[in-house]
């Protein structure tokens, strides 16, 4: 079973095919990267995924089933969940409160008639509710929101040494590290059945990449699917099970890591075409 | 029939010299400058100035009205723009929004209210053509317009200056790196806006006749449903604009008459940014890219109060009148219905970061519903209240349901359009709302048979009703639902892509600001007795706004200081109405530069 399939992907930015026919496949409990030059389409192609930008063409199925309309709520509900590139806390929340919203998509006591929500006028019904619970909470809905407070200890645990500290800091304060690791926890606390990361690592240096390589490995070992763009080929090559590379919108070449590592293709686009 | 569409596009032609400044600053800063329409109505009274009074020739009044538009449009982003560039572009937004509500109060300092005959420096009907009556100054507007828009065009293909707008416009970072002084072509951009909008203030003079410092400065805001029905950032499209709205405007007076002006201008405004917010000529793309509006102007923790200082706030504020007497009362009363607009508005300024420049709306909804309810249908006082409230919240959420999709100057322009449209509405249903003549009669507060007349009585009414919408305000910001808000006006993609709903959440901050407000409305209209029109002025939304701000955006009690010392120092020390309009503008303007998150709030650590 496929958590993500996607096939024939296309975007064009005014007249630029930044995405063009990309097919992929994440299965469960897989870690799946892309990796390519700079303007590849990597970025642009996880923005599709997401609902962030629409595509112009393909197909997103998501664990077999099409999205009916492909908005980033509606991506995030069905179990996709992502962190950005330029990592995108929540500035002027701690980072506590960062990782409690990603609890937000979960909750039933305190989210009274969310199914609801997408719709323009009934919205209305939950929103209200969500009010009321706010100053009158129920029992039912201080236990969840307790519960919800123990993950988000949980989640501040992976990183014990670098967010236990600064849980109560404001996010805008923190080394862009440290935004990186709120993201995750931020992303991992919804419980996805995908975990969409852009470029884990950027910005860090070696000994921080190693610890977010030791991190995302165990979570591959207890089977979170995961689909990264990143640069980092070493990381990419210890922890892909496929790997697929682009290049000029387009998928390239794909395989397991070793293979992928050998193809003259890949070899082309990183280290230059041969005339 | 002929004739109509000729005032029309005369009219029009104002309309796009102002619009063409809104879009010219849009594109270079990406700030709605509100000013623009203050500066037309500045650079109308100044011509009248020049020409009636020192009896300077036209042409020479026209350099000279130019000379000082530019002056001011220079002082304006010199002092409003200029030093929060590197800000939320909420803040640049608050503040030019300040910059319009001094100059147009200056301006009635300076010029006084009065109407004054415009002086006919050019003959306006002299030329007879095919049965129409056309005058050289019309024969002048027309020439001016298409003579500059032509110069403007090609200055901003072919000059060097143009060529360094542009390309402040597209990206002034990389500008910058590029030798382009930024800073120069912004004063540029501001500099060129204001010589054509006070230009067309004086053509707004000679073809409307007479002229008050408000009414120009309205024709001005016209300028705006202009430009955004041209699309924002696009000169052809508000020259469009512009001579579209004139023609529309015309004709529509021609068929239903002048009375609708408002409302069916407002009107099209509010249906341009709902139905197409990138108007009808500009790009999609100005659109998606408006940059956030965000919260980081509200970063710092409210300053905590604790039980025992709630306490002893709550019985200082109970005890007050009984040691002060009812006129100290009736001012306290004032004071709260103030803080009951402004509380709530935490949410949406503060937590959402969205600002609505017309809460006005909500509170003549609240103030009409419940007076009607109470009059017409007998229902007791209580359930008229809460009737105002629900049918302010419904009406004014529904209507802009469409724009919280947007953000930024989107959801303000449309805020402010449906306070001018919901007023227009009222003036002109006469059947139900008696139209400008208002409804008296309104009765009394009265609970279980007790009617409430004092002064005292009333503020203690009150009181009660603001420490209830501050409970309700400080529940929602601590619980999980007050960090969703948090979440969405911080980043509103990151929020999305956590499953959140954004739209609805900034509809439901908007929706708990107009319920609260619709309540005030309701007391406003019981304790008065009578209600009309005038007194849901674009004032009380600016109001609103500057207490919020003083106090703090992200701190409910901060709107109760807030409110004590906009609306109740001025009641106690007895300051003129104009004065005290000014001194709004002013002290948003200082805060923002200097004191961003408001007096009681702590810097973010």
């Amino acid at each position: 079973m496929n958590v993500l399939e996607i096939t024939g992907l296309s975007k064009s930015f005014s007249g630029l095919r930044a995405v063009n026919g990309v097919g992929l496949r994440v299965a469960e409990h897989q870690t799946v990267s892309i990796i390519g030059p700079n303007g590849s389409g990597k970025t642009t192609t996880l923005n599709l995924v997401t609902g962030v930008l629409r595509p112009d063409a393909g197909t997103i199925l998501i664990n077999g089933h099409p999205l009916p309309a492909r908005h980033p709520e509606q991506v995030a509900a069905s179990g996709i969940l992502r962190t950005f590139q330029n990592g995108r806390v929540f500035g002027n929340l701690s980072v506590n409160e960062n990782i409690e919203i990603g609890t937000h998509l979960g909750l039933r006591a305190n989210r009274p008639f969310k199914v609801f929500a997408a719709h323009p006028l009934m919205a209305w019904l939950p929103m209200l509710a969500e009010v009321l619970l706010a100053c009158f909470p129920t029992p039912a809905a201080r236990r969840e929101l307790a519960e919800a407070q123990e993950r988000v200890n949980e989640q501040v645990n992976r990183f014990p040494e670098r967010l236990g500290p600064r849980q109560n800091h404001l996010a805008h304060t923190l080394s862009y590290a440290n935004r990186r690791r709120t993201e995750i926890a931020r992303s991992l606390v919804a419980g996805p059945e995908l975990l969409v990361l852009d470029e884990p690592t950027a910005g860090m240096n070696q000994s921080e990449t190693a610890e977010m390589l030791k991190q995302l490995l165990e979570l591959k070992a207890s089977g979170q699917a995961m689909l990264l763009v990143e640069h980092k080929l070493d990381l990419v090559m210890t922890l892909s099970d496929w790997v697929y590379v682009m290049d000029g919108g387009q998928v390239i070449a794909s395989g397991p890591p070793a293979r992928v590592r050998t193809d003259p293709a890949v070899i082309d686009a990183y280290l230059g075409r041969k005339s | 029939m002929l004739d109509t569409i000729i005032s029309g596009l005369v009219h029009g032609n104002v309309y796009a010299l102002v619009a063409v400044g809104i879009s010219l600053i849009f594109g270079v800063t990406n700030v709605v400058n509100f000013a623009q329409g203050s500066i037309m109505g500045f650079g109308a009274m100044l011509g009248w100035w020049y020409i009636g009074v020192l009896g300077w020739p036209w042409w020479l009044s026209l350099v000279a009205v130019g000379v000082s538009a530019a002056v001011i449009g220079w002082l304006v982003n010199l002092t409003t723009v200029r030093p929060l560039i590197k800000a939320p572009p909420i803040a640049a937004l608050l503040t030019t929004f300040a910059a319009s509500m001094v100059l147009d109060n200056f301006s009635q300092m300076v010029f006084s209210t009065e109407t004054r005959a415009y002086p006919e420096p050019l003959p306006t009907d002299n030329i007879q053509l095919a049965g129409l009556s056309l005058g050289t100054s019309d024969l002048v507007t027309f020439g001016f317009t298409l003579v500059t828009m032509l110069a403007l065009g090609a200055y901003l293909r072919f000059g060097r200056d143009g060529r360094a707008i542009r390309a402040s416009a597209a990206d002034p970072d990389a500008a910058q790196q590029m030798g382009v002084e930024v800073r120069r072509v912004q004063n540029l951009s501001f500099i060129l806006a204001s010589v054509l909008g006070g230009i067309g203030g004086v053509f707004f003079g000679m073809y409307s006749g007479i002229v008050t410092p408000t009414s120009a400065s309205f024709t001005g805001t016209v300028g705006f449903v202009a430009a955004a029905l041209g699309g924002l950032g696009s000169i052809s499209g508000a020259v469009a604009g512009g001579l579209l709205i004139g023609l529309l405007e015309a004709l529509g007076i021609y068929q239903f008459g002048g009375g609708f002006r408002d409302v069916f201008i407002f009107g099209l405004f509010l249906v341009v940014l709902l139905v197409r917010p990138h108007g009808l000529f500009g790009s999609r793309r100005t659109v998606t890219t408006e940059p956030m509006t965000g919260t980081f102007l509200g970063a710092g923790r409210s300053i905590p109060i604790g039980k025992w200082g709630w306490a002893g706030l709550g019985a200082s504020a109970i005890g007050l009148p009984f040691v002060a007497g009812p006129v100290v009362a009736s001012a306290g009363s004032q004071v709260a219905i103030y803080a009951i607009m402004a509380i709530p508005m935490v949410l949406l300024a503060g937590s959402v970061g969205q600002v609505s420049l017309g809460q006005a709306a909500p509170v003549a909804i609240g103030a009409y519903a419940s007076a009607l309810l109470t009059t017409e249908l007998d229902l007791p006082f209580a359930m008229g209240l809460l009737a105002g409230g629900a049918a302010a919240m419904v009406i004014s959420t529904l209507i802009t349901l469409p724009i919280w999709r947007l953000n930024g100057h989107y959801v303000s322009m449309a805020t402010m359009a449906l306070a001018y449209v919901v007023v227009g509405v009222i003036l002109n249903w006469e059947p139900v709302t008696n139209g400008a003549y208002g409804i008296a009669g309104i009765p009394a507060p009265q609970f279980f048979g007790t009617v409430l007349i004092t002064p005292v009585q009333h503020y203690l009414l009150d009181l009660v009703i603001v420490m209830l919408v501050l409970w309700v305000v400080l529940r929602i910001q601590h619980s999980h639902l007050g960090t969703v808000l948090a979440g969405v006006g911080s980043d509103e993609t990151a929020s999305r892509c956590l499953g959140i709903h954004t739209r609805d959440y900034k509809a439901l901050a908007y929706a708990v600001c107009s319920f609260c407000a619709g309540v005030a409305g309701a007391l406003l209209a019981h304790q008065y007795n009578y209600i009309d029109p005038t007194v849901f002025t674009i004032q009380m939304s600016i109001l609103v706004l500057t207490i919020v701000v003083l106090g703090g955006l992200n701190s409910p009690f901060g709107a109760v200081i807030g409110a004590v010392v906009l609306v109740g120092l001025p009641e106690a020390l007895r300051i003129a109405n104009d004065v005290r309009i000014l001194a709004y503008g002013v002290i948003m303007i200082v805060m923002i530069r200097f004191r961003p998150q408001g007096l009681w709030m702590r810097r973010a650590s």
